[in-house]
Protein backbone atom coordinates (compact mmCIF):
# COMPACT_ATOMS: atom_id res chain seq x y z
CA UNK A 1 0.00 0.00 0.00
CA UNK A 2 0.95 3.80 -0.73
CA UNK A 3 3.12 4.74 2.37
CA UNK A 4 1.80 8.14 1.98
CA UNK A 5 -2.03 7.23 2.50
CA UNK A 6 -1.61 4.85 4.74
CA UNK A 7 -4.51 4.90 7.15
CA UNK A 8 -2.32 4.27 10.26
CA UNK A 9 -0.67 7.17 9.87
CA UNK A 10 -4.18 8.88 11.34
CA UNK A 11 -3.91 6.72 14.39
CA UNK A 12 -1.09 8.35 16.86
CA UNK A 13 -0.77 4.84 18.58
CA UNK A 14 -0.78 2.72 15.77
CA UNK A 15 1.89 5.27 14.15
CA UNK A 16 3.87 5.40 17.44
CA UNK A 17 3.59 1.49 17.44
CA UNK A 18 4.63 1.39 13.62
CA UNK A 19 1.88 -0.21 12.51
CA UNK A 20 1.59 -0.54 8.32
CA UNK A 21 -1.29 -1.33 6.19
CA UNK A 22 -0.21 -4.40 4.01
CA UNK A 23 -3.94 -4.91 2.57
CA UNK A 24 -7.25 -3.67 3.40
CA UNK A 25 -10.52 -4.46 0.92
CA UNK A 26 -14.03 -4.91 2.03
CA UNK A 27 -13.19 -8.84 2.88
CA UNK A 28 -10.28 -9.14 4.57
CA UNK A 29 -7.07 -6.70 6.29
CA UNK A 30 -3.44 -7.57 6.71
CA UNK A 31 -1.72 -5.27 9.29
CA UNK A 32 2.19 -5.63 9.84
CA UNK A 33 4.55 -4.11 12.66
CA UNK A 34 7.97 -3.91 11.92
CA UNK A 35 10.17 -5.17 14.61
CA UNK A 36 11.91 -2.10 17.08
CA UNK A 37 13.56 -1.84 20.01
CA UNK A 38 11.00 0.03 21.88
CA UNK A 39 8.27 -2.66 21.61
CA UNK A 40 10.30 -5.10 23.23
CA UNK A 41 8.68 -6.37 26.78
CA UNK A 42 11.19 -8.33 28.11
CA UNK A 43 14.82 -6.84 27.99
CA UNK A 44 16.76 -10.47 28.53
CA UNK A 45 15.68 -11.74 25.17
CA UNK A 46 14.20 -9.26 22.91
CA UNK A 47 10.93 -10.82 22.74
CA UNK A 48 8.21 -8.18 21.66
CA UNK A 49 5.46 -7.08 24.39
CA UNK A 50 2.22 -8.60 24.57
CA UNK A 51 0.99 -5.20 24.52
CA UNK A 52 2.24 -4.29 20.92
CA UNK A 53 0.00 -7.89 20.29
CA UNK A 54 -3.30 -6.21 21.85
CA UNK A 55 -3.05 -3.19 19.70
CA UNK A 56 -2.22 -4.53 16.46
CA UNK A 57 -5.09 -7.56 16.81
CA UNK A 58 -7.12 -4.33 17.98
CA UNK A 59 -6.20 -2.10 15.49
CA UNK A 60 -6.85 -4.74 12.52
CA UNK A 61 -10.01 -6.31 13.90
CA UNK A 62 -11.29 -2.30 13.90
CA UNK A 63 -10.02 -1.89 10.09
CA UNK A 64 -11.67 -5.31 9.41
CA UNK A 65 -15.08 -3.60 10.91
CA UNK A 66 -15.06 -0.44 8.97
CA UNK A 67 -14.64 -1.15 4.88
CA UNK A 68 -12.03 0.90 3.42
CA UNK A 69 -13.88 3.37 1.06
CA UNK A 70 -15.68 3.92 4.89
CA UNK A 71 -14.30 7.44 6.61
CA UNK A 72 -13.38 7.39 10.54
CA UNK A 73 -16.06 10.13 11.06
CA UNK A 74 -18.65 8.57 8.83
CA UNK A 75 -18.89 5.89 11.06
CA UNK A 76 -17.10 5.34 14.09
CA UNK A 77 -16.82 2.47 15.88
CA UNK A 78 -15.45 0.87 19.67
CA UNK A 79 -14.42 -2.13 21.09
CA UNK A 80 -16.68 -4.08 23.25
CA UNK A 81 -14.30 -7.29 24.39
CA UNK A 82 -11.33 -8.49 23.05
CA UNK A 83 -10.23 -11.99 24.20
CA UNK A 84 -6.36 -13.47 23.31
CA UNK A 85 -4.79 -16.28 23.36
CA UNK A 86 -1.47 -16.31 23.03
CA UNK A 87 0.19 -19.14 21.56
CA UNK A 88 3.47 -19.15 21.93
CA UNK A 89 6.12 -16.16 21.84
CA UNK A 90 7.24 -14.07 18.60
CA UNK A 91 10.75 -14.18 17.59
CA UNK A 92 12.84 -11.37 18.09
CA UNK A 93 13.70 -9.20 15.50
CA UNK A 94 11.61 -10.47 12.59
CA UNK A 95 8.02 -8.95 11.68
CA UNK A 96 4.71 -9.14 13.44
CA UNK A 97 1.59 -9.83 10.57
CA UNK A 98 -1.64 -9.98 11.57
CA UNK A 99 -5.21 -10.68 9.36
CA UNK A 100 -8.72 -9.81 10.40
CA UNK A 101 -12.16 -11.02 9.46
CA UNK A 102 -15.39 -9.68 10.14
CA UNK A 103 -17.38 -12.74 10.61
CA UNK A 104 -20.82 -10.94 11.16
CA UNK A 105 -22.35 -7.49 11.35
CA UNK A 106 -25.53 -6.77 13.02
CA UNK A 107 -27.61 -3.28 12.89
CA UNK A 108 -25.59 -2.43 16.72
CA UNK A 109 -22.47 -5.02 16.64
CA UNK A 110 -19.96 -6.59 14.19
CA UNK A 111 -17.92 -9.91 15.35
CA UNK A 112 -14.51 -10.47 14.31
CA UNK A 113 -11.62 -12.84 14.32
CA UNK A 114 -7.99 -12.21 13.96
CA UNK A 115 -4.64 -14.24 14.02
CA UNK A 116 -1.40 -12.50 14.48
CA UNK A 117 1.56 -14.26 12.80
CA UNK A 118 5.57 -14.48 11.60
CA UNK A 119 6.02 -16.95 8.88
CA UNK A 120 2.45 -18.02 8.17
CA UNK A 121 -1.06 -17.87 9.08
CA UNK A 122 -1.15 -21.43 10.14
CA UNK A 123 1.37 -20.54 12.71
CA UNK A 124 -0.23 -18.42 14.89
CA UNK A 125 1.61 -16.30 17.65
CA UNK A 126 -1.66 -15.43 18.87
CA UNK A 127 -5.10 -15.31 17.98
CA UNK A 128 -8.32 -13.29 18.83
CA UNK A 129 -12.11 -12.70 19.23
CA UNK A 130 -13.31 -9.43 19.58
CA UNK A 131 -16.82 -7.73 19.57
CA UNK A 132 -17.25 -4.04 18.32
CA UNK A 133 -20.33 -1.58 18.53
CA UNK A 134 -21.11 -0.09 15.67
CA UNK A 135 -22.01 3.85 15.18
CA UNK A 136 -20.71 4.77 18.92
CA UNK A 137 -21.22 8.71 19.21
CA UNK A 138 -17.85 10.94 17.97
CA UNK A 139 -18.01 13.04 20.63
CA UNK A 140 -16.40 13.11 23.86
CA UNK A 141 -17.59 12.14 27.69
CA UNK A 142 -18.50 15.09 29.12
CA UNK A 143 -16.24 15.60 31.79
CA UNK A 144 -13.80 15.52 28.51
CA UNK A 145 -15.43 18.14 26.54
CA UNK A 146 -13.38 20.88 27.52
CA UNK A 147 -9.89 19.37 26.86
CA UNK A 148 -11.12 18.13 23.67
CA UNK A 149 -11.90 21.75 22.59
CA UNK A 150 -8.51 23.02 23.51
CA UNK A 151 -6.83 20.28 21.46
CA UNK A 152 -9.47 21.02 18.52
CA UNK A 153 -8.31 24.76 18.82
CA UNK A 154 -5.11 24.19 18.77
CA UNK A 155 -4.97 21.79 15.91
CA UNK A 156 -6.63 24.82 13.85
CA UNK A 157 -4.55 27.58 13.54
CA UNK B 1 21.54 -8.50 30.55
CA UNK B 2 19.11 -10.48 33.59
CA UNK B 3 17.05 -7.66 34.25
CA UNK B 4 14.74 -9.39 37.23
CA UNK B 5 18.14 -11.43 38.52
CA UNK B 6 20.36 -8.12 38.67
CA UNK B 7 17.66 -5.93 40.73
CA UNK B 8 17.04 -9.11 43.17
CA UNK B 9 21.18 -8.99 43.77
CA UNK B 10 21.04 -5.51 44.44
CA UNK B 11 18.00 -6.56 46.78
CA UNK B 12 15.68 -4.56 44.48
CA UNK B 13 13.29 -7.11 43.44
CA UNK B 14 10.65 -5.26 44.93
CA UNK B 15 11.62 -1.98 43.30
CA UNK B 16 8.72 -1.90 40.68
CA UNK B 17 9.72 1.24 39.30
CA UNK B 18 13.16 0.26 38.53
CA UNK B 19 11.36 -3.03 36.67
CA UNK B 20 9.05 -1.20 34.66
CA UNK B 21 11.71 1.12 33.56
CA UNK B 22 13.71 -1.96 32.38
CA UNK B 23 11.25 -2.90 29.76
CA UNK B 24 11.29 -0.60 27.12
CA UNK B 25 7.70 -1.35 26.41
CA UNK B 26 6.68 -0.12 29.98
CA UNK B 27 8.88 2.79 29.09
CA UNK B 28 7.42 4.03 25.57
CA UNK B 29 3.55 3.48 27.12
CA UNK B 30 5.41 6.19 30.46
CA UNK B 31 4.35 3.66 33.04
CA UNK B 32 5.11 3.81 36.26
CA UNK B 33 4.47 2.39 39.88
CA UNK B 34 3.03 4.00 42.75
CA UNK B 35 3.71 2.48 45.89
CA UNK B 36 2.14 2.93 49.27
CA UNK B 37 2.96 0.27 51.83
CA UNK B 38 2.40 -3.37 50.85
CA UNK B 39 -0.35 -1.92 47.80
CA UNK B 40 0.57 -0.88 44.32
CA UNK B 41 -1.18 1.43 41.71
CA UNK B 42 0.34 1.54 38.13
CA UNK B 43 0.14 5.01 36.37
CA UNK B 44 0.18 6.07 33.18
CA UNK B 45 0.07 9.41 32.23
CA UNK B 46 -1.44 10.83 28.91
CA UNK B 47 0.46 11.29 25.88
CA UNK B 48 -0.31 12.19 22.26
CA UNK B 49 1.45 8.62 21.29
CA UNK B 50 -1.49 6.99 22.75
CA UNK B 51 -4.68 7.86 21.17
CA UNK B 52 -6.29 5.46 19.05
CA UNK B 53 -9.38 8.02 18.28
CA UNK B 54 -8.18 11.22 17.17
CA UNK B 55 -12.09 12.97 17.09
CA UNK B 56 -12.69 11.89 20.57
CA UNK B 57 -9.73 12.13 21.44
CA UNK B 58 -9.60 8.44 23.00
CA UNK B 59 -6.31 6.26 24.13
CA UNK B 60 -6.17 3.56 21.93
CA UNK B 61 -7.80 0.19 23.07
CA UNK B 62 -4.64 -1.69 22.27
CA UNK B 63 -2.50 0.40 24.99
CA UNK B 64 -5.59 -0.26 27.56
CA UNK B 65 -4.94 -3.67 27.01
CA UNK B 66 -1.29 -3.55 27.67
CA UNK B 67 -1.90 -1.28 30.66
CA UNK B 68 -4.11 -3.75 32.23
CA UNK B 69 -1.49 -6.42 31.08
CA UNK B 70 1.25 -5.00 32.79
CA UNK B 71 -0.59 -3.83 35.98
CA UNK B 72 -1.17 -7.98 36.25
CA UNK B 73 2.18 -8.74 35.35
CA UNK B 74 3.42 -5.67 37.83
CA UNK B 75 1.02 -7.37 40.79
CA UNK B 76 2.58 -10.89 40.21
CA UNK B 77 6.54 -9.46 40.69
CA UNK B 78 5.41 -7.86 43.39
CA UNK B 79 4.01 -10.96 45.03
CA UNK B 80 7.09 -12.59 44.53
CA UNK B 81 4.96 -15.07 42.02
CA UNK B 82 7.58 -15.73 39.44
CA UNK B 83 11.60 -16.11 39.29
CA UNK B 84 11.05 -14.83 35.81
CA UNK B 85 8.35 -12.45 33.68
CA UNK B 86 5.31 -14.19 34.07
CA UNK B 87 4.20 -14.15 30.54
CA UNK B 88 0.59 -14.11 29.21
CA UNK B 89 -1.42 -17.45 28.37
CA UNK B 90 -4.94 -15.31 27.59
CA UNK B 91 -6.28 -12.45 28.44
CA UNK B 92 -10.21 -11.27 27.98
CA UNK B 93 -10.69 -7.30 27.91
CA UNK B 94 -14.18 -5.80 28.24
CA UNK B 95 -13.74 -2.08 27.35
CA UNK B 96 -16.59 0.26 29.76
CA UNK B 97 -15.96 3.74 28.82
CA UNK B 98 -13.31 5.46 26.36
CA UNK B 99 -10.32 6.52 27.85
CA UNK B 100 -10.17 10.26 27.95
CA UNK B 101 -7.06 12.28 27.58
CA UNK B 102 -6.03 12.26 31.32
CA UNK B 103 -4.21 9.94 33.86
CA UNK B 104 -4.75 6.00 34.02
CA UNK B 105 -4.65 4.09 37.02
CA UNK B 106 -4.69 0.41 37.31
CA UNK B 107 -5.04 -2.04 40.26
CA UNK B 108 -4.83 -6.17 39.81
CA UNK B 109 -5.71 -8.47 41.99
CA UNK B 110 -4.33 -12.10 41.81
CA UNK B 111 -7.54 -14.84 41.57
CA UNK B 112 -5.98 -17.82 42.17
CA UNK B 113 -2.18 -18.10 42.03
CA UNK B 114 -0.86 -21.92 41.29
CA UNK B 115 2.42 -23.34 40.65
CA UNK B 116 2.38 -22.26 37.03
CA UNK B 117 -0.27 -20.80 36.41
CA UNK B 118 -1.95 -17.60 37.84
CA UNK B 119 -5.65 -16.10 36.95
CA UNK B 120 -5.65 -12.18 37.43
CA UNK B 121 -8.18 -9.33 37.64
CA UNK B 122 -7.09 -5.87 36.19
CA UNK B 123 -8.58 -2.96 36.07
CA UNK B 124 -8.13 0.78 35.28
CA UNK B 125 -9.82 4.15 35.65
CA UNK B 126 -9.19 7.49 35.53
CA UNK B 127 -11.39 10.14 37.05
CA UNK B 128 -13.04 8.30 39.70
CA UNK B 129 -11.83 5.10 41.07
CA UNK B 130 -15.60 3.50 40.92
CA UNK B 131 -16.28 4.01 37.34
CA UNK B 132 -12.94 1.83 35.52
CA UNK B 133 -12.60 2.36 32.07
CA UNK B 134 -11.77 -1.29 31.54
CA UNK B 135 -11.23 -4.28 33.14
CA UNK B 136 -9.62 -7.85 32.31
CA UNK B 137 -9.03 -11.18 33.62
CA UNK B 138 -6.61 -13.60 32.08
CA UNK B 139 -4.21 -16.46 32.95
CA UNK B 140 0.00 -16.10 33.35
CA UNK B 141 2.78 -18.77 33.16
CA UNK B 142 4.58 -18.39 35.60
CA UNK B 143 8.34 -19.93 35.83
CA UNK B 144 8.74 -21.24 39.96
CA UNK B 145 11.37 -20.48 42.24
Amino acid sequence: MDLDNDPMLEIPHARAIGMRVVHYSDTSVSVKVPYADHLVGDPDTGVIHGGVLTALLDNTCGMAVRPPEVTRGELSIATLDLRIDYMGAAQPHRDIYAEATCYKRTRNVAFVRATAYQDSPNEPIATCVAAFMIGTPNTPRPEFMESAMESASEATP
Amino acid sequence: MKLLTELRAQGRGQDMQAIVEGIPYARFLGISVDRKGNEITTVMPFKDELVGNTLLPAIHGGAIGAFLEMTAVIQLLFDNASERLPKTIDVSIDYLRSGGPVTTYGRAIVTRHGRRVANVRSEIWQVERDKPIAVSHGHYLLTPY
